[in-house]
């Protein structure tokens, strides 16, 4: 099996930057990212795109472009379409599990750096797993990779990236139907606690807020704030939204809503690798426990970018770096001094308490209705969670064995925050030691095919 | 759901429930199928509710389709290829995973 001093999992920002500049340093470096192109979640498809895909998508997206070239002149060993599902302890290091469209593959490396980035935070509603509903990560997908936009969308909900969703829609000629967002308006004064430290970088994050919401307006989008009571209708798939807003009850029809409520660490491989992890109040998530270079509790392992807690792009690849550097001077190679990027990280991240704190999730969203499903895969309702709990289920992984949650085949990625916030919410006490599933392999459901042809590899070997 | 950019390159013809598909080179099967109006891919093996692609990035499964006879595949993480045969998942076909 080949021996890698370094295996990223990811290629988006933090991924390629830890990729670049292991490969100067020259460590024998692979990328594994399940993708067929590398950028990650926001510079994907950059490579495909046409002129007026990157006029519409704007410039923070094309200037992904400079990124992955210098990642595909890099010479590290790139493996796109190559999905992770499983790593394990070994003597030196660990051994990587991945299915790609040919089959298995199983390689070894001294560290780690998990890249995997962010998931958009699951947002349980009624109505949210009808045919018609997508996430707004899922729109955006469907312009990066296909450019393709539905008509007469409704985006629901609140964050920076719902608010660029609109824009580039207005943009691509095809502005959403209406915004409806749950912003309460007190929010912007508790924000603005917050701003007095922000440094220029941060400033310029609000100013371009701004900019977003007010081409919405300018194209004349219908904008309903601080919606409560937010209902999908529809029986096989969505006929409309209805909630309240200024006042008095709304109803929009529609056949397309996105839901978002901002994004959440993808906490798969970590947890599966058993590294500690913390409760982040301000995120309303769990974070790794890393140091400022990132490595976590497990001597070896490094997570960087979005999944070691959000912090955005232009942090994401500075996160990279001090990975990459970091395991380079465990191996004796010289590095660049990391000064000057720990100071341009700490800057950048300057904005963040004030983003949480505008765009914290809704409340509805944190505590679903009893009727609500949580669990899309066996269909489980935030009431039948509660009253397991009620009938003395006292942890995530026993909700687990009583109800199936988490054991459908997205392990836990749409219900995992959920049930460990009811938990949390009946227990009282934190998050943190409610805790969360237990993951374990496959990270994704494997066919019985690809197992056996993992063994035979092996046995050749 | 239609297309907003003159497509690049010939388009790739996919068969879903045997009707043909005309989808873009690149494309995933969820995004083929979302362009041509399919409302519904799966239904649940729990209560037999129509789903459709949701998150596009491989974390909620409910975009799962048989594609070339081979079941629980992720419509949103395969690329189209010419010919494909794909197909909604009714109800459970996990009893073919490990
Ligand atoms: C759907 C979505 C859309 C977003 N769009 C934008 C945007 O337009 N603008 C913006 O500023 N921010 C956007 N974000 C926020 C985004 O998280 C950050 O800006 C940035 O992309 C984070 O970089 P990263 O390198 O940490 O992770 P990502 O860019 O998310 O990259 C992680 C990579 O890891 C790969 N991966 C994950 N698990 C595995 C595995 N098991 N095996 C193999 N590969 C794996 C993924 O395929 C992905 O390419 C978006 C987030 C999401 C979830
Ligand atoms: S649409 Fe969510 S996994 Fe494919």
């Amino acid at each position: 099996m080949t021996l890698y001093d370094v295996a990223i999992v990811g290629a988006g920002p933090a991924g390629m930057a830890a990729a670049i500049e292991a490969a100067k340093v020259g460590l024998a470096t692979t990328v594994l990212d399940e993708a067929a192109q590398p950028g990650g979640q926001i510079y994907r498809g950059i490579e495909t795109a046409c002129e007026a895909r990157l006029a519409v998508l704007g410039k923070a997206y094309r200037d992904g472009a400079t990124l992955v070239r210098a990642f595909r002149g890099s010479g590290v060993d790139y493996r796109p379409g190559t999905t992770v599902w499983h790593i394990e302890d070994a003597d030196p290091g660990f051994v990587l599990y991945a299915s790609t469209s040919g089959g298995s593959v199983a390689l070894g490396a001294r560290f780690l750096v998990v890249a995997s980035g962010a998931l958009e935070r699951p947002t349980p509603m009624p109505g949210w797993t009808l045919p018609g509903v997508m996430t707004a990560g899922a729109i955006q997908i469907l312009i990066k990779a296909s450019g393709a936009l539905p008509r007469d969308l409704v985006l629901v909900g609140s964050g920076p990236l719902l608010y660029l969703l609109g824009a580039q829609m207005v943009a691509a000629g095809r502005p959403p139907r209406a915004l409806v967002t749950t912003v309460p308006p007190s929010r912007y004064l508790t924000a603005a606690r917050y701003y007095t430290p922000l440094s220029r970088a941060a400033h310029a994050y609000l100013i371009k807020g701004i900019g977003l919401l007010s081409r919405l307006a300018l194209a004349r989008v219908p904008i309903h704030s601080n919606a409560r009571g937010i209902r999908i209708l529809g029986n096989d798939s969505v006929t409309g939204l209805r909630f309240f807003s200024g006042g008095r009850d709304r109803e929009i029809d529609t056949n397309m809503v996105a839901l978002h409520q901002g994004v959440v660490p993808n906490q798969q491989i970590g947890r599966l690798l058993r590294c500690d992890y913390l409760w982040h109040a301000g995120q309303h998530a769990f974070a790794p426990e890393v140091d400022r270079f990132g490595e976590t509790s497990r001597v070896g392992v490094f997570i960087a970018g979005d999944g070691a807690g959000i912090s955005g792009a232009v942090s994401a690849k500075l996160s990279g770096r001090l990975a990459a550097w970091r395991i380079a001077q465990h191996l004796g190679r010289t590095a660049p001094d990391p000064g000057p990027a720990l100071a341009a990280l700490r800057r950048d991240r300057a904005v963040r308490p004030l983003l949480e704190t505008l765009y914290a999730p809704s409340p509805e969203v944190l505590d679903p209705s009893d009727e609500t499903i949580v669990c899309r895969c066996e269909e489980v309702t935030a009431g039948a969670v509660r009253k397991t709990v009620h009938d003395g289920a006292v942890g995530p992984n026993q909700v687990k064995s009583f109800l199936r949650t988490g054991m459908g085949p997205c392990q836990g990625r749409m219900c995992g925050l959920a049930v460990s916030r009811i938990i949390t919410v009946a227990a009282g006490g934190d998050p943190g030691e409610i805790g969360y599933f237990r993951i374990r392999p496959p990270l994704k459901p494997l066919s019985l095919n690809e197992l056996a042809e993992l063994e035979l590899t092996d046995a050749v070997e | 759901m239609q297309r907003c950019f003159t497509p690049q390159g010939r388009s790739v013809r996919i068969l879903f429930e045997d009707q043909p598909v005309e989808a873009q080179p690149g494309d995933s099967v969820a995004a083929a199928l979302l362009c041509a109006d399919v409302v519904w891919t799966r239904s649940t093996p729990v209560s037999g509710a129509h789903r459709a692609p949701f998150c596009m990035m491989g974390a909620c499964f409910d975009c799962l389709v048989e594609i070339d006879g081979v079941p629980n595949r992720q419509a949103c993480m395969v690329e189209v290829k010419e010919g494909m045969r794909v197909r909604r998942q009714q109800g459970d076909a996990f009893g073919e995973l490990s």
